[in-house]
């Protein structure tokens, strides 16, 4: 019994398993879902709303809102107002995807469609707790500047709860907080999902599941 | 879409038939003729018996409670292990040092995120102090910092004992070290600012993670060159384990960082093959690694079944490898993909049943030495843990029990405990033991170490049991379609302030531990020469040498 066969098992025999791993759960989905087609009513990111989805990564909006509605039969997603399950051709223009794995805060896959006011999302940004009692979300002052007097022509100036308000002093909203904000607004998947698009999804999948037997 | 099952079933039975027949191949080879000879390759010729932990204040007490034994070493056996301490002394110390500053600022950057889940208007003033970039800062800070430093630390340390031969290329490490606590540092820099890659475990940016590909490649030369000119025969389990993480990581960190792989819904299958693998391929490893190591050497007794480690780490690479799909149960995602990896996620209970009987078999009857012993303490109850968060990841994946905890804080107390309770505990205990050897030195102050056992065992107790009711509770009130969303985030509160509690003694600790390690660093106290190689050893070795001259 010599060492090197022993080397060679352990090197060959890691080198496999990450193979097949690799494989199973990186190249057949990527083959399997590399072509899939938009639906038709998905229209790709503006440039500004690219801006925005990139302040979303920036400032960790994905650690606690999931993007991803599932089936009834796994939650009231759907009762809750968060949109039909999300299916794989929803996220064909997702650079990166932000599927999300908490839901300290709810899924925002359809907020668009929920909140389709830039108003109500910059003054939530500025102070959710004016908007929501009892939400956890933190305030983010660093996307807004706070100042004694009036906006510019050209500014946004945020519209808040009176209560939230100090005389005097206007809160404008900079371009990071209208990008995001832009970006937010345009998650609308309320749109249906034909029947084609379903079925070709099936079918990828039947066939990559006899693929991953071979 | 009915037959994707059975072909399923079909492919998975093979798999795991492919498996076996694997196993017992290498069983053969090992156990042939020579059974059991690989259990005893990290002991001198008649050292079985003998204690060893550099961490005790009273050596005679810890061989006491094992049994008092006529074995020894000789004096060539003592040399030879004290020059493979020495070939490791600094590149273990660079790694280990980095390791516990980024153990401290992250264990600060994690406190300071939890806080603010209950704490929403507080330092909401900086970007880079927000929930959203604090949280990562913690979790890459853990992640890269602490957890990847002191694992690849640790086995530098422990490869020249485990092949009886110096460490050759130290110098290679020891630049390796300062190359990957710069990845470190640019990485939580780049984080602060904004530059996420968004994807979670594979934030810092691929410019600066090619710095841990660099840093871990220069850690690996001397790894490999100790490798080629080792002097024993058998390959210790530890090394398996050791060599396997050092082939995978870089492997599995290069193709994530592949541009363009994140995208569309293929991305999070790849995002979670990576997220999985970082911890069952990387961390794990590391970990058992040095139990396998640790719990015998402190006993000096045998592990109980080298064969059920052999089938512990096969099965542990196998079905650990295609567990990372069961992150996106409900997703949409293929269904085949997921459904792999549940079942391999519930297969896990294999290797995990091979670990725990084995530690549990050689432990066994000793519970006093774990008492006495500052390294098997920690040690041993990371070695629990590992069982309780694999069986706890086990159900973690079917379907009825995931439909409740996915989405919610139990996840993350799960993460917890096993990247804390078994990962960092296992940690704790090597450090306790190598640091002695390192500075040669006694660790100075006894208390601190029992009081950094304590703040952090309470701590974490207190963590991790409030947020898994916790977030229990959160996914409950989240199916319940009667309950508006916010019941899910009000019911929480209290025991996001019980993990804020645990948390605060966490960090205590750490910095009761940081302290003293740097206390011992900087050879605090008064050192007692036992402490060289163990109080009996040097009796024996001054014995022979009277008797020789």
């Amino acid at each position: 019994m010599s060492g090197v066969i022993n080397e060679k098992k352990i090197v060959l025999g890691a080198l496999a398993i990450i193979a097949f791993a690799t494989v199973a759960l990186v190249v057949l989905p990527y083959m399997q879902l590399k072509e899939l087609a938009a639906p038709e009513s998905l229209k790709p990111y503006t440039d500004q709303q690219t801006l925005g989805r990139k302040v979303y990564i920036a400032n960790g909006c994905i650690y606690c809102h999931s993007q991803q509605p599932r089936d009834a039969n796994l939650g009231p997603d759907g009762k809750r107002g968060w949109g039909r399950p999300s299916v794989a051709a929803d996220y064909v223009y997702d650079k990166v995807h932000l599927l999300g794995t908490m839901r300290t805060g709810p899924d925002l896959f359809n907020i668009g469609a929920r909140q389709p006011s830039a108003d109500w999302h910059l003054g939530h940004l500025y102070q959710p707790r004016a908007y929501t009692p009892g939400s956890i979300m933190p305030a983010f002052p660093f996307l807004f500047e706070a100042r004694k007097g009036p906006a510019i022509t050209g500014e946004v100036a945020v519209v808040l709860p009176p209560a939230y308000t100090k005389p005097g002093v206007t809160i404008i909203a900079t371009q990071d907080a209208l990008n995001l904000v832009e970006y937010l607004k345009g998650m609308d998947h309320t749109y249906k999902i034909k029947k084609t698009v379903k079925e070709s999804f099936d079918k990828l999948n039947d066939v990559s599941g006899k693929k991953e037997t071979q | 879409m009915q037959n994707i099952g059975l072909v399923l079933l079909l492919a998975f039975g093979f798999s795991v038939l492919g498996l076996m027949v694997f196993i017992w191949s290498m069983s053969k080879d090992f156990f042939g003729s020579k059974s059991g000879a690989g259990a005893n390759v990290i002991f001198g010729a008649h050292e079985i018996g003998l204690v060893e932990d550099p961490a005790v204040s009273n050596t005679s007490e810890l061989q006491h409670d094992v049994g008092d034994t006529d074995a020894s070493m000789s004096v060539q056996e003592i040399k030879d292990r004290q020059l493979a301490d020495a070939s490791s002394a600094l590149p273990a110390f660079a790694w280990i040092t980095g390791g516990v500053v980024w153990l401290v600022l992250a264990s600060l950057a994690g406190l300071i995120s939890s806080i603010k889940l209950h704490q929403p208007d507080w330092l909401v003033d900086q970007a880079w102090l927000t929930f959203g970039r604090l949280r990562v800062i913690h979790l890459t800070g853990v992640g890269y910092g602490w957890s990847s430093m002191v694992g690849i630390g640790v086995a530098l340390w422990m490869i020249p004992r485990l092949l009886k031969t110096p460490l050759i290329g130290a110098k290679y490490a020891l630049v390796g070290a300062l190359i990957w606590n710069l990845g470190v540092i640019l990485g939580e820099n780049a984080i602060a600012q904004g530059y996420s890659s968004g994807m979670e475990w594979l934030e810092i940016p691929s410019q600066i993670g090619v710095l841990f590909v660099i840093g871990g490649a220069l850690a690996a030369i001397p790894l490999f060159q100790t490798f080629a000119n080792r002097k024993v025969d058998h390959l210790y389990v530890s090394v398996w384990y050791i060599g396997g993480a050092l082939i995978w990581f870089p492997i599995l960190y290069a193709i994530a960082n592949i541009p363009g792989l994140g995208a569309g819904v293929q991305g999070a299958a790849m995002n979670w093959w990576f997220g999985h693998n970082v911890l069952g391929l990387w961390f794990t490893p590391l970990a058992l690694a040095t139990a396998y190591y640790f719990i015998p050497k402190v006993l000096g007794k045998p592990i109980y079944s080298y064969n059920l480690s052999l089938l512990g780490f096969w099965s542990l690479a196998f079905f650990y490898s295609q567990v990372g799909g069961h992150h996106l149960i409900g997703g949409p995602l293929p269904t085949w993909l997921i459904t792999l990896s549940i079942v391999q996620s519930v297969m896990m209970i294999i290797p995990v049943y091979a670990v725990a009987v084995n530690h549990h078999m050689t432990v066994g009857g000793n519970f006093k030495a774990v008492i006495h012993s500052p390294t098997l303490r920690f040690i041993v109850l990371g070695s629990m843990l590992y069982v309780a968060a694999s069986v706890q990841g086990s159900m973690e994946a079917i379907r009825s029990v995931n439909q409740i905890t996915h989405f919610t804080h139990f996840t993350v107390a799960h993460a917890h405990l096993g990247n804390y309770g078994f990962f960092t505990m296992i940690m704790f205990g090597a450090i306790y033991f190598i640091m002695p050897r390192v500075v040669d030195w006694e660790w100075p102050y006894p208390w601190m170490i029992s009081a950094h056992f304590w703040l952090v065992t309470i701590g974490f107790a207190t963590y991790f049991i409030g947020l898994s009711i916790g977030g229990w509770l959160q996914g409950e009130y989240m199916l319940d379609a009667a309950r508006p969303f916010m019941d899910s985030v009000k019911v929480t509160i209290p025991y996001l302030q019980a993990r804020s509690v645990g948390g605060s003694l966490m960090l205590i600790g750490h910095i009761v531990f940081a302290t003293h390690f740097f206390l011992l660093a900087l050879r605090y106290g008064s050192s007692k020469s036992e402490v060289v190689l163990g109080a009996p050893l040097i009796d024996k070795l001054s014995k022979k040498k009277a008797k020789g001259a």
